[in-house]
């Protein structure tokens, strides 16, 4: 094994300091911005009124862990203002009412619906006449995967 | 166990079950009660199992390709690891998991320690965990299980006893048990089940026989002291519900005394240059990590090998260790030194299927002495080395490498890791999140 103090591998390693032409400057060029400092100065009219920026997460109460977003396909909700395309705001943490726009899971999918249950039925209802309501039967387990509790729509 | 004289604790460790295929199976529940497997980087070996799996007996860690066969014979289905979802998913149920105790210890990516000490009464202990349990279930899809104990050991041990036997719903306290009971659940576990427990030492606790948890609570703390360790001394202090470790004693992570990078091709690669971006790229990545702790190293390793489950091809494998006369973090003389090595060992004639590099010999970067003999612009090298990683850092990883590691741009990279099929990165990208129909 090598000598620590023969430099076989050092002439080497030496040598390949010449090997990447990448050096930014060694000392930082300091701009003299200012060369004295402003005492107070003038403060901004505006610094006793400054609020928070409008946050959108914030208006629509968003729980930040339990937010999923999701793709929609195809156009049977259209009814509910949702459409082709759409993007749907999942949130987790809410309980699935009757009349809520939910994901159901059915045959492994994500589907989206509107929930009713009514006088001990449910069905998973579509909001376009053209697509079938499905009922639920009777020790027919539903998956219900979240809450849709925001749409986001391109106009 | 109630032999602390002070305020009794209350520890839980909350673990998410098998954590990567309850990730996946979130956001495909087609994946819901069939077999699965999630498989290390590159697709070698067996990472992740759900209990279908488990239930075929597939091990742990099984290289994929000897679980093959049961993909047609039972359904099995397998993904290959997506660690940015699991990140999230993590970072999500770590969030939700710190709104029940002020005092959090993460300590893996699917498990923490949560301090309920004075949060609640001891007979409310399960049904404390059961929410806590129950909340990741409903806010993430994640199943997890909690143990409760005076001690972080018997908070692992309750946590494993919770997972194994699902009489209890997922939630175990040792308090919510009488003494006698507590007495039956230690000598029913066996001893390889204790946090810090490995095969080398569990052989011996064997020998002398100690067997269960319960014979190694009741085991004498000084002989397990002068026969074994300090170490495991604890752990009999522990078993026995006196809290040795703190909640941080953990949680700071030690610096490395040696960092390794390697990883198995995606593809066999016999040509020498494809071998050396490969290890110059494997360099890169530790020296960034050797930087990270301030860390300088003296000695480069490098290893190869072929691959030793392709019985019908000539198998080689080889390291070679390179001194460095002088402590470094330069990348660039790191890839150097670790090139030098493999060109020592390189045979032409092997057909290679893993290449890795142990950085070793650490010292504090700012202790670390200079040589008489070399000459080297320390702080030119710093600079270098500073505005990469902060390139890196800001821009993404593999901004700017050295041009050695090859280019990543066009360039497909034979040896790159295999990753063939990945679910998509269903929280971090919008071009990649779940679809909802609506037909």
């Amino acid at each position: 094994m090598f000598n620590r103090f023969f430099p076989i591998l050092t002439m080497k390693t030496s040598t390949l300091l010449q090997f990447l032409p990448v050096s930014p400057t060694s000392t930082p060029f300091l701009a003299p911005l200012l060369t004295c400092s402003i005492p107070a100065g003038f403060p901004s009219p505006a610094s006793d009124y400054m609020d928070e920026r409008l946050d959108l997460s914030e208006y629509l109460g968003l729980h930040a862990e339990a937010t999923f977003f999701l793709r929609v396909q195809g156009d049977s909700m259209q009814g509910a203002g949702i459409f082709d395309g759409d993007l749907l705001v999942v949130d987790r943490t809410v309980q699935a009412k009757s009349n809520h726009v939910v994901i159901a899971v059915i045959d492994g999918e994500f589907t989206v619906k509107r929930l009713q249950r009514r006088g001990g039925r449910t069905w998973l209802k579509a909001e376009n006449p053209a697509y079938p309501s499905i009922e639920l039967h009777e020790g027919q387990a539903l998956e219900i995967w979240g809450v849709v509790s925001h749409v986001v729509h391109k106009p | 166990m109630s032999t602390s004289a002070s305020l009794t604790r209350a520890i839980a460790l909350v673990d998410g079950n098998n954590f990567y295929v309850s990730c996946e199976r979130v956001f495909n529940p087609g994946l819901e009660k069939s077999p699965l497997v999630i498989l290390s980087n590159n697709d070698g070996c067996i990472v992740s199992r759900s209990q279908e799996a488990r239930d075929l007996g597939i091990p742990m860690g099984l290289p994929f390709f000897k679980a093959k066969q049961l993909i047609q014979s039972h359904g099995l289905k397998w993904l290959s690891s997506n660690y940015t979802l699991y990140g999230d998913m993590s970072a999500r149920m770590m969030n939700t998991l710190a709104q029940f105790s002020p005092d959090q210890e993460i300590y893996s990516i699917d498990e923490c320690f949560l301090d309920l000490t004075g949060i609640t009464s001891d007979s409310q202990l399960i049904s404390y965990g059961l929410t806590i349990k129950e909340r990741v279930q409903r806010d993430l899809g994640l199943p997890t299980c909690v143990g409760i104990g005076p001690s972080k050991t018997l908070a692992k041990l309750a946590n494993h006893i919770a997972k194994k036997n699902k009489q209890f719903g997922g939630a175990f306290a040792w308090a919510a048990l009488s003494q006698q009971e507590q007495i039956e659940w230690l000598k029913k576990v066996n001893v390889a089940e204790v946090w810090g427990v490995g095969r080398r030492l569990l052989e011996q606790l064997n020998t002398i026989g100690i067997k269960t948890v319960y014979d190694l609570q009741q085991a004498n703390t000084d002989l397990i002291r002068r026969r074994f360790s300090i170490v495991l001394a604890r752990t009999v202090a522990e078993l026995n519900g006196v809290a040795c470790l703190e909640m941080v004693d953990i949680k700071e992570p030690i610096n490395k005394q040696q960092i390794i990078s390697s990883k198995s091709f995606g593809e066999p690669i016999q040509a020498l240059p494809l071998l050396r971006e490969a290890v110059a790229s494997y360099v890169c990545r530790a020296a960034e990590k050797l930087r990270e702790q301030a860390s300088v190293c003296h000695n480069v390793t490098v290893f190869v090998r072929t691959n030793p489950f392709a019985k019908h091809q000539p198998q080689y494998h080889n390291q070679i260790s390179i001194p460095l006369s002088i402590g470094t973090a330069d990348s660039r003389r790191l890839i150097h030194a670790a090139c030098y090595g493999l060109e020592r060992i390189y045979r032409s004639n092997y057909v290679y299927k893993k290449a890795g590099i142990i950085l070793s010999d650490l010292h504090d970067a700012y202790h670390h002495q200079g040589d008489l003999f070399t000459k080297i612009d320390e702080e030119k090298s710093q600079q270098v080395m500073r505005t990469i990683d902060n390139l890196n850092l800001r821009y993404g990883a593999n901004t700017l490498t050295l041009a050695s590691t090859g280019i990543v741009v066009g360039n497909p990279h034979s040896w790159r890791m295999r990753a063939n099929q990945k679910s998509q990165c269903f929280t971090t990208r919008w071009d990649e999140i779940a679809l909802a129909k609506a037909c």
